[in-house]
């Protein structure tokens, strides 16, 4: 395969290079394999595709706004920053974009309940949504962790109809959510449908999840090609598993000329063992159903993840990122808490635009190195969420009672 | 040479199969443990590897599994604890059990290396199935160490065929759809499912999941060649974490009791 076609990935097995793949139970191998063949069935189906846009134009909001941040710009002193706005998509974040289309596969598939894992919410918030939208029963798995410091999304989801489920296992977050929805799926095999969140887990979903989520990258090509004539040069996104940055760079992989940079969460910093920096910090393994980046131990336990943000904290990545990084077609930097928390301030002052903790990882680095480029240079950033969800943890570190 | 499980397998008696996690609840403890199953009648016995994310199993085993992982065990704890119990019975088949991490990040070709000096038998890896295998399997044929697969109510006819291409050793069925430990198996279902999978191969078929007791294995051996009891075992060690002696002496009973009831 030629190395400019970035796009055609992943392989007939799920692979994307040597990652990805699938690595469950023998008892979910059928499911997931029906998933396949349903998916490849819808993908190009006219019906689906119809179905799909239809919600998420009239639902979902779409195509969200790209914004030109021209105060940050000016501030910056050098290229033009767009905010591709898909926090003001309906639930506030991208995830939307995915639970739309495979709660519309589920219901291809005639699955009569959903169950979903969430760390910031955001993604249970969504799916909790689509299930209210379709009137089919949702579960969520949410570690005890995350559910206090995401109240106001756990009360959100149960407002919607949803069943969360507290997990107290392990580091109670996101990684132990993921485990327990695994074993749900595991049990309740012939009628359940499970939502992944993020572009991770066993083939089909990363591909299956970035393709629901390219629809940012592909209203950024258009709507640029509008204002600007022409493509970006710069990319930016956020990663935890790394949706929204998939979702944006996908459909400008094989452009040589736009370079493309993914923020991970550097916690308390990348030199201590606090932060969520799989790429940065982590080596190759398993772990949810593929072969990814994983930060482990020296004797190969999966370690606990941290970052300020519910988002990004987990020890894994989605497969397609670790091609990338090897194949050095992406930039993976990364953002301290403290940095995101400052890069947070510094937005709402600005642009009026309170973001999630996720993206201010995002223009943390972007504040930083927007002094490489010069004023002719376009840069995109993935606003991928807003920060309302965010506000008590912001209050909290910035010692102010609300 | 002939494979250790084949060969326990040559005469007619139902076999019980025994599952603990490896240096639950510390490493000396855990060798009394698998010593004392092992003299009180498994046939085989099963070590777990810990792992911190155990995705097919139920509360119990993950409890296990952190208190080992808690005490620092580690895949070198593991191969001592197989090496050791292969002396306490030199003919009895040790299969380590686990997730495909450990053995990814150890490295394939020495993780088999090591089984291999340590009298391991046989391998069940929960998470790897025949379409992932491949780089695990050619090492494994090498040295002649038995990757025992494992089929459930969900694998189909096509799933079965592609299954048995490169087993060995024996089947094992998982008799649930779930995690272990909590659900018990219809046995009417699992006749059938037997049936299903031994018109297809002659391999012994050993069901395991929510297979509880004395009466469970019973019923279980009337059906199949064998029967795999973990959670159970490792609730005795659950149970009695601050007396040592009384969680030996209950093991000891449990693992009689439970090789009774392959008498059928």
């Amino acid at each position: 395969m030629l190395k400019n076609t970035y796009k055609s990935y992943p392989n007939e097995k799920g692979y994307f290079g040597q990652f990805g793949g699938r690595y469950v139970s023998e008892t979910l191998m059928p499911l997931i394999l029906e998933v396949e063949k349903e998916y490849e069935k819808i993908k190009n189906d006219k019906d689906f595709i119809n179905e799909f846009n239809h919600y998420l134009k009239t639902y979902v909001g779409r195509p969200s706004p790209l914004f030109y941040a021209e105060r940050i710009s000016n501030d910056l002193g050098g290229p033009k920053i767009y905010f591709k706005r898909d926090e003001l998509n309906h639930t506030g974040a991208h995830k939307i974009n995915n639970c739309m289309g495979q709660i519309l596969l589920a219901k291809r598939m005639g699955k009569s309940r959903i169950i979903a894992e969430t760390g910031a919410g955001q993604h249970g918030v969504a799916t909790a949504t689509v299930c209210a939208l379709f009137g089919l029963p949702c579960i969520v798995y949410m570690g005890e962790k995350d559910i206090e410091r995401q109240s106001p999304n756990v009360f959100r989801m149960k407002l919607l109809g949803a069943e969360i489920r507290s997990v107290s296992t392990g580091s109670k977050s996101l990684k132990d959510a993921m485990n327990e929805a695994l074993r749900d799926w595991v049990t309740n095999v012939k009628d359940t449908f499970y939502i992944i969140g993020t572009a991770a887990g066993p083939h089909p979903y990363p591909a299956m999840v970035r393709n629901f989520q390219s629809v940012i990258g592909k209203e950024v090509r258009k709507q640029l090609e509008e204002v600007e004539g022409k493509s970006p040069d710069l990319l930016m996104a956020c990663i935890g598993g790394g949706s929204n940055a998939l979702g944006l760079f996908h459909e400008f992989l094989d452009d040589s000329n736009v370079e493309m940079i993914a923020v991970e969460a550097a916690g308390h910093g990348i030199n201590t063992d606090k932060h969520a920096a799989s790429l940065t910090g982590g080596k190759p393994g398993v772990l949810h159903g593929n072969k990814t980046y994983l930060l482990q131990s020296k004797t190969g336990q999966i370690q606990e993840a941290h970052s300020i943000s519910a988002g990004l904290d987990y020890p894994g990545i989605g497969p397609e990122h670790s091609f990338l990084f090897e194949e050095k077609r992406v930039t993976y930097m990364s953002a301290t808490d403290k940095e995101a928390l400052e890069a947070f301030q510094y937005c709402c002052k600005l642009e009026g635009i309170i973001p999630a903790l996720e993206p201010a990882h995002a223009l943390a680095v972007l504040k930083k190195i927007a002094k490489n480029y010069n004023k002719d240079k376009i840069i995109v950033m993935n606003m991928c969420g807003r920060g309302d969800k965010d506000i008590f943890t912001i209050a909290d570190e910035l010692k102010i009672k609300i | 040479m002939t494979n250790l499980i084949s060969q326990a397998f040559k005469n007619d008696k139902k076999k019980l199969v025994t599952f603990v996690t490896g240096g639950d609840p510390d490493f000396k403890t855990s060798l009394q443990i698998i010593n004392t199953i092992i003299n009180n009648g498994a046939d085989i016995m099963e070590i777990g590897m810990p792992f911190s994310d155990p995705m097919a199993d139920g509360p119990t085993i993950q409890l296990s599994s952190n208190r080992a992982i808690s005490k620092g065990i580690d895949l070198e704890n593991i191969f001592s604890l197989a090496s050791e119990a292969k002396k306490t019975k030199i003919d009895l088949p040790i299969i380590l059990m686990g997730y495909y991490n450990l053995i990814l990040h150890f490295g394939i070709e020495k993780f088999v290396k090591k089984c291999k000096e340590n009298g391991v038998d046989g391998l069940i890896i929960v998470d790897l199935q025949p379409e992932e295998d491949e780089d695990l399997i050619n090492e494994l044929e090498k040295n002649e160490i038995d990757l025992i697969r494992l089929i459930t109510p969900t694998t189909d006819e096509e799933r079965l065929k592609l299954i048995l291409k490169n087993a060995s050793g024996f089947l094992y069925y998982v008799s649930v759809m779930g995690t272990t430990g909590q659900k018990s198996a219809d046995l009417n279902e699992l006749k059938k499912s037997v049936a299903f999978i031994k018109r297809h191969t002659n391999l012994p078929v050993v069901p395991g999941f929510g297979i509880k007791n004395s009466t469970d294995v019973n019923n279980i051996c009337k059906i199949a060649d064998g029967a795999v009891v973990g959670s159970s075992i490792i609730k005795i060690i659950e149970d009695n974490l601050n007396n040592k002696n009384k969680m030996l002496s209950e093991i000891s009973k449990f693992s009689k009791d439970l090789k009774d009831g392959t008498k059928v």
